[in-house]
């Protein structure tokens, strides 16, 4: 059924919004941001300062309209933090992903919430498993975690599957696959083991 | 006339005079080894006071509502009328304190460990606890996370473990017949002290 | 002479925190809100969760893509199929994979069974928290056995079933299904229409339910509800519809849309869907085409190409999304989940204004969360 070796073509780029260009292009005038497209969706990668003005004009721009936040992620890229909004408008149908490139000994940002309520938790979260800092969120405690758990678990450098203070035991001994590569089978005449 | 103790038909003047000998023969077939007690009054059920009380226990178990995850919805669906628990004498009851069996069915988080130890010790003795599934036993498919505790004898001493990921309803019945039978077996002694300090 | 006795003045209230969970009877699964109520009407309540919190992003930045399918049938734990589908069409879009027909009309069938199969679990659960003491249990896991059963034929396992692939499926169905879904279709009809009866029309069922736990659809939007909830507020919104997957857009079906917004209107939306569930399988079951089950241009190897993808389909429960990040290799950079319960409980307290506590059970229960898709 699946065919070693073969390789499936690396999909091309589907999309192409020219109205949400240039939509974008009018509503974004002052802001410095940069966007590509990545499969079916336009990313627009904006500074931290822009952030709540940016997201103000996304939500109430007549063509733009986006009202409904699906989504917000952080990602550990280790040479810098990431907040990535994935939008959804439900009058005009259509989709747009934005991204704020944070640095990793101050990661701060506005936090959307005047913009969409929905946005209260993913920030906890963000901020929780991150360690980004919302500005303007109204509790920022944590979510998901226990009280008193130390560490960001989901950057790079939180060690999976380690015991906390032991870091650097694992590090020494990496860890090895569960089962042993497959051993030749015994020689006929050996009988068995 | 008898023959090797049994009764067998006698004819009509014999009945007159052997009567008194086929009662006493089956008499003594019916008392034999039984003691006086017995014998003066057959209906009653004679035992010791603990295996009495581990029979009542163990058709009478009362599991408290707690389902943390996945394995719940298969708990539910045995205490259903498709695999039926309720023939068990297992009423799922919502608060720990009327409970016997604290059945943990899904994944210890460790933010959940201190409510789960408070409800055990809110359930008053006799009480045992099933372990059930797969992250209940040793933490499951989460083995690596930094949030699970790797199954929830770190936290409460399990009478029963249950494999499965969810477990058969079957298998949670086995594993409630296989508690059935700890409790015969151990008949009230109260080891729960000593598993806790081991 | 007599005089009253009583005081005169209005008793003095002062506000209480009440405490309900992470284990009680009514909160499906480990989760704790906590009341501030005056008297029998909550002023306030925050909702604390993180009590099944399995830390499943972090895992599956360590497992190969074929592993983490195991890991989302257990996110929202009613509704495997859905989870596993959405992961697999992300992996699927990342690597440019299409799969053949047959195994996406075999997907749609075991979908929809499952929205079924998660809707009979609402009812029953909604059914005991408004009162019904166990009947509304009976009568949806009868339905839900049944389907269970059509589900162990087809995967081997009742519920974690582990069946899609990157590609198809992993298997074909087997030979008696045709007979055994001719079977279970009337039944599951029947089932749906008696707990149609039991319940809808009934007077303390409709007391306790209407016009309670009111949420306006501007407040929805922004907050993100999704799913049955989104459309009991009249927001037209099902993904199936707004950005077709599979072969949703061949199929003929409603998309049930409330009115008020309320709890009676969620229960409304959810058995209608169950009905318009059934009309989909009929379709699919009859337009099931032969041929193979799995692509043949998937490597054994899954690695996606750098990139990303974000991928929303409509679970029973809302608009279940999954981010991944792909860096080439053979495990996923960043998998973020967005699980629509996880967004759904935002919405709580905005339901809750005012409402008694007993109302703040009923509510709970009408947003329909299931603990492994907001911990994850």
């Amino acid at each position: 059924m699946t065919t070693h070796g073969a390789q499936p073509p690396t999909p091309a780029v589907t999309a192409s919004y020219p109205e949400l260009e240039a939509a974008l292009k009018e509503a974004l005038a002052g802001v410095p941001y940069t966007s590509e497209y990545i499969l079916d969706e336009l990313v627009v990668t904006l500074p931290p300062e822009h952030v709540l003005s940016a997201c103000r004009v996304l939500k109430d721009h007549p063509r733009l309209a986006f009202d409904y936040l699906r989504c917000i992620s952080g990602v550990d890229w280790v040479a810098n933090l990431q907040v990535v909004y994935h939008l959804w408008s439900m009058s005009l149908r259509h989709k747009l992903v934005v991204k704020v490139n944070l640095p990793n000994d101050n990661p701060r940002v506005a936090s959307v919430i005047p913009v969409w309520r929905g946005a209260d938790w993913h920030e906890r979260e963000a901020a929780e498993l991150f360690g980004i800092v919302f500005e303007g969120h109204p509790d920022l405690k944590p979510l998901l975690l226990y009280e008193g758990f130390e560490g960001y678990p989901l950057r790079k450098s939180f060690a999976q599957g380690v015991k906390p203070g032991r870091e650097a035991e694992a590090a020494e001994k990496p860890r090895k696959a569960v089962r042993p590569p497959a051993e030749k089978p015994p020689e006929k005449g050996e009988g068995a083991p | 006339m008898e023959e090797g103790g049994v009764p067998v038909a006698v004819t009509g003047q014999e009945q007159m005079g052997n009567e008194q000998k086929d009662i006493v023969v089956v008499s003594r077939r019916l008392w034999e080894g039984k003691s006086p007690v017995e014998q003066v009054l057959p209906g009653v059920l004679m035992g010791k006071m603990e295996q009495i009380f581990a029979l009542a226990r163990k058709s009478s178990l009362w599991p408290m509502q707690f389902g943390l995850a996945c394995c719940a919805i298969e708990m539910i669906s045995t205490y259903m009328a498709h695999h039926d628990l309720d023939r068990f004498g297992v009423v799922t009851w919502p608060s720990p304190r009327q409970s016997d069996v604290m059945i943990v069915a899904g994944t210890v988080v460790k933010k959940m460990a201190d409510p789960i130890r408070l409800l055990y010790e809110q359930m008053p003795a006799p009480k045992w606890v099933i372990a059930m599934g797969s992250c209940a036993t040793c933490g499951g498919p989460y083995i690596r996370s930094y949030s699970v505790v790797m199954g929830v004898d770190h936290i409460l001493p399990v009478d029963i473990y249950i494999p499965g990921c969810p477990p058969r309803p079957e298998a949670l019945m086995d594993g409630l017949i296989k508690l059935q039978g700890k409790i015969m077996k151990e008949q009230g002694r109260d080891i729960s002290q000593a598993r806790e300090q081991a | 002479m007599t005089t009253d006795a009583r005081p005169q003045s209005t008793p003095q209230t002062i506000e209480m925190m009440v405490n309900m969970g992470p284990q009680h009877p009514s909160t499906h699964g480990v989760f704790r809100m906590v009341l501030q109520v005056d008297g029998e009407r909550v002023t306030g309540m925050e909702s604390v969760i993180g009590y099944l919190h399995r830390g499943t992003e972090k895992l599956a930045e360590g497992e190969m893509y074929r592993q983490v399918i195991t890991l989302f049938d257990r996110l929202d734990y009613l509704a495997n199929f859905n989870n596993e589908h959405t992961f697999v069409m992300v992996t699927e879009k990342l690597m440019g994979v299409k799969p053949p027909e047959r195994a996406e009309f075999i997907r749609v069938i075991l979908l929809e069974l499952n929205r079924i199969a998660s809707h009979l679990m609402y009812y029953a659960a909604f059914g005991a928290d408004t009162g019904v003491f166990g009947t509304t249990f009976m009568y949806g896991f009868r339905e839900r056995e049944r389907i269970q059963a059509v589900f162990e034929a087809v995967s081997g396992a009742r519920m974690m079933h582990n069946f899609m692939r990157v590609g198809g499926v992993k298997n074909d169905l087997p030979a008696n299904f045709d007979a055994m879904m001719g079977d279970l279709m009337p039944v599951l009809e029947r089932g749906v229409r008696e707990c149609d009866d039991l319940l809808t029309t009934n007077e303390i069922f409709l007391e306790r339910t209407q016009g309670i736990g009111v949420i306006s659809a501007a407040d929805a939007v922004n907050l993100g509800l999704s799913g049955p909830n989104l459309r009991a507020c009249g927001v037209p919104y099902d993904v199936r519809r707004a950005e077709p997957y599979s072969i949703y857009d061949k199929l003929d079906f409603d998309v049930p849309v409330g009115a008020r917004g309320d709890c009676f209107d969620r229960y409304l939306v959810r058995m209608e869907e169950m009905r318009q569930s059934l009309r989909i399988l009929k379709q699919a079951m009859k337009g099931l085409p032969a041929g193979p089950v799995m692509a043949t241009n998937v490597p054994k190897g899954l690695r996606p190409p750098k990139g990303e993808a974000f991928v929303c389909t409509e679970n029973p429960r809302g608009e279940f999304g999954v981010y991944v990040i792909s860096d080439g290799k053979d495990r996923p950079y960043r998998l973020k989940i967005r699980g629509p319960s996880f967004v759904n409980l935002m919405s709580l307290p905005t339901m809750m204004r005012n409402a008694y506590i007993a109302d703040a059970v009923v509510i709970l229960a009408s947003i329909d969360i299931v603990l492994g898709d907001v911990d994850r």
